[in-house]
């Protein structure tokens, strides 16, 4: 069971990038037009280039 | 607001429709000379439109940044101060977008939007640290044992503790406020199960126990605070879109001064100033008119339809609506002194009855709260008397309160309206208020104001068949010059009926009389009866007159709301007693009732006599929604026990109702009664649902039978079949 010893701070560990992404995108505003945004990516636009 | 600051110069669109984005902009220096301007985009629903208006535009001289939010319908544009918003409205309906200004200040939603942002976060911690203690807890209900379990225990506390401690606050501050006045909330068993389960379970670790139950308090702060997401979500939704109603009427107002006129926000005047005010125009100032001629429009502030003429040294109020001739009006009150505001104001008074209300999650708490305690107080005396082991009959206490804590009660509620003002919002209705559904469900007696609820507030000629060919012929040359409502009416029904305008030469309009003009040889006009020379009759009515000879009315009656019929008829096929109550004259009101079927009216009655009619219908038991939509009414609609508004109305009377209608369709009044009705039995249903867990849980804790395992299971189960008989109602 000594594995455990490193399984389970791993596990936290990555949990914890997942909940640390989750609250970035809280924090920038990125749920503010899920319709928007899932009908931009649909747009060819800037396919080339970037949007200057 | 300081993530705000932090993030938005650095994101790829500084105008991303956020409010604080924008803000922070305004702040920093080198965008000062930027304005945002925000527009409302009724018609995008595509890929298509959103290149296309930002496309638009960007091609517009000034612009630099335009930025589409395809879920609110709006852009948000950052221009160089000269660009003006009625420009790019110009430029969007001239590529095929309908567009409208809104006014900036009233859309800044940033505080309800941070405090959705912060249940969020609470939530994905509370989410985060639930999953992790929960597999921990896998492995201690499938048998680890000594120090395995202690680790796991420990483990978990260490991630509990922090979580609870940032995502349960909103519990802890809602009890402490109520206990704090000496009352009982859902949120004190809530806060006082957590704190006792954590307790409990420490103390169990340290002395190396069988039983903790940190899974149990993570995933009850995690359910509750779904519950409380979801709560805030549905009024957010509908206080966005009424605060959108509002933002469209943009106040400005165009000053006269001695070097010309100049387009200021109303903010900015003050008594004594002159103000223009065009045709079609709203007063924004209390006043007396100093120049022009004209005719206002007061039905949004008393109810009646008859415009009434206005000329210099006439008084006017902030709200009416200028019909004919351009008018100069000198300041006398503004901003909160006008009488429109004061009324406004008469609301927030009248507004303390409604709060007397007790919503169905209060009233169970009340029976909930004190039982619960008393329980897990008894059986906390009862084992510690009976085995004299405190720690067993903490324990055994803490099992009680977990296992009866109000984790479904707390969905219950917020899952079941969420679920109904969804539906609703797709017919077109705005929930505002968290209890209005409840209320609404109660409803047996449907108040109607007549002017602008059930009529459009658009006049429609009767009885043109009465007329003579060539009159009619004279009145549609005359009617054709002038922008006057009954005019363009008058003249639009003639039309219909294939009528030919006569030769009329000279057509020209004195504003707030009439319309007059030479027709061969002679002189005739259309207008108000004393400027044609004729008797006025109770109903709207412009005259014609030909030369000498006697004037013929041509009679107006007020066309009806689209949908009004059908919701009288289906109001009263329900068994819903209906009232028709209007400022409006005696005739024109027992027209229109009796046109609906409807048996009780009231006619020229002042915005007083409305409120107190209603609170005499109350009075005798009645449970009262009223809708109503002019200045006349809000006093009525605040009193009343539920109210609805069209989404015409004056702002005012939006704000008193608690459900705006966002079409102009008035159909969805029954509608929402069942709807509403349906959903009271559904929260009913789920109160039952979540006792009848408890009924079965409870003995098992009582008797300490219950392990943390079942605690998790009774839980879970409850809250998923509370949400799920929610959803049943989309």
């Amino acid at each position: 069971m000594d594995v455990l010893v490193w399984l389970i701070p791993v596990s936290l560990l990555l949990g914890g990038v997942g909940l640390l992404a989750f609250l970035w995108t809280v924090r920038t505003n990125q749920y503010d037009d899920p319709e928007g945004d899932s009908q931009r990516i649909l747009s060819d636009e800037w396919d080339d280039h970037p949007k200057p | 607001m300081m993530t705000a600051d932090l993030r938005a110069p650095m994101s790829a669109c500084p105008a991303c429709a956020a409010m604080p984005a924008s803000e922070a902009l305004a702040q920093s220096k080198a965008a000062m000379k930027d304005a945002t301007i925000s527009l409302s985009l009724p018609g995008i629903h595509c890929a298509a439109c959103i290149s296309g208006v930002e496309g638009a535009l960007a091609r517009v001289d000034g612009v630099h940044e335009a930025r589409v939010n395809l879920t609110l319908k709006r852009a948000s544009v950052t221009a160089a101060p000269e660009v003006t918003a009625d420009d790019l409205v110009a430029v969007l309906t001239g590529a095929g977008y309908e567009a409208h200004e809104l006014d900036a200040g009233t859309i800044a939603a940033t505080k309800t939007d941070r405090e959705g942002r912060e249940l969020l976060m609470r939530m994905a911690v509370a989410g985060f640290a639930m999953m992790n203690v929960m597999l921990l807890s896998v492995s201690v209900w499938s048998g680890a044992e000594a120090a395995t379990r202690d680790m796991f225990h420990w483990i978990s506390a260490a991630i509990t503790l922090p979580a609870i401690a940032f995502s349960g606050q909103p519990f802890f501050r809602n009890a402490w406020a109520a206990l704090r006045v000496g009352r009982l909330n859902m949120d004190v068993p809530i806060s006082l199960a957590i704190l006792l389960a954590l307790v409990t379970s420490l103390w169990e670790t340290m002395l190396s126990g069988e039983h903790a139950y940190f899974d149990a308090a993570i995933s009850l702060t995690f359910f509750l605070l779904a519950g409380r997401y979801l709560d805030h979500r549905t009024r957010a939704i509908a206080r966005s879109a009424a605060e959108e109603l509002t933002a469209l009427e943009v106040p400005r107002a165009w000053l006269v001064e001695g070097t010309g006129e100049r387009q200021v926000p109303v903010a900015e005047l003050a008594p004594g100033m002159l103000v223009r005010v065009r045709p079609g125009g709203r007063m924004p100032v209390d006043g007396e008119i100093v120049e022009g001629r004209s005719e206002v429009d007061r039905s949004l502030l008393t109810g009646e339809t008859l415009p009434v003429f206005a000329g210099p040294g006439v008084a006017v109020s902030a709200g009416e609506v200028n019909l004919t001739g351009p008018l100069v009006v000198r300041a006398t009150a503004v901003g909160a002194e006008t009488s429109l505001h004061r009324m406004a104001e008469l609301v927030a008074v009248a507004e303390s009855g409604r709060s007397n209300y007790t919503s169905l999650a209060d009233k169970a708490a009340k029976l909930y709260a004190p039982g619960v305690h008393i329980l897990a107080a008894l059986s906390f005396v009862g084992w510690w008397l009976w085995s004299g082991d405190v720690r067993v009959a903490l324990n055994i206490a803490a099992a009680v309160l977990i296992i009866t804590c109000p984790c479904a009660l707390g969905l219950a509620v917020p899952a079941v309206t969420t679920a109904a003002s969804g539906r609703l919002f797709r017919r077109g209705m705005l929930i505002k208020h968290h209890t209005a559904l409840e209320r609404l469900a109660e409803v047996d007696t449907v108040v109607f104001d007549k002017t602008g609820t059930l009529t459009a507030g658009a006049p429609e000629v009767m009885g043109l068949e009465g007329h003579d060919l060539r009159d009619m012929e004279v009145a549609l040359a005359l009617a054709e010059g002038s922008a006057h409502p009954l005019s363009m009416a008058l003249a639009a029904a003639l039309r219909a009926r294939g009528v030919a305008a006569a030769e009329v030469a000279e057509v020209a309009e004195l504003p707030g009389y009439g319309t007059r003009g030479l027709w061969r040889g002679e002189e005739v006009r259309l207008g108000r009866a004393a400027w044609v020379g004729a008797e006025a009759g109770a109903e709207t009515s412009a005259f014609l007159k030909v030369g000498e000879r006697r004037a013929v009315a041509f009679r107006f009656t007020d066309s009806l709301r689209a949908g009004a019929e059908d919701a009288v008829a289906a109001l009263l096929a329900r068994g819903v007693k209906v009232v028709l109550m209007s400022g409006d004259t005696t005739p024109a009101v027992e027209a229109l009732a009796g046109r609906l079927g409807i048996r009780h009216w009231l006619a020229e009655a002042l915005p007083g006599d409305k409120a107190a009619r209603i609170e005499a219908l109350q009075a005798e038991g009645a449970k009262v929604l009223m809708v109503g939509d002019g200045l006349n009414d809000t006093a009525a609609l605040s009193v009343a026990h539920v109210s609805i508004s069209p989404a015409s109305a004056l702002d005012a009377a939006r704000v008193a109702s608690d459900i705006v209608l966002l079409g102009g369709d008035l159909s969805p009044v029954p509608e929402a009664l069942d709807v509403a009705g349906k959903a009271v039995r559904r929260i009913r249903e789920n109160f039952r649902i979540a006792t009848l867990y408890n009924v079965v849980a409870v003995p098992l804790a009582v008797a300490g039978l219950a392990t943390p395992l079942i605690a998790a299971l009774a839980m879970s189960l409850s809250s998923v079949t509370v949400s799920l008989n929610a959803l049943r109602l989309r």
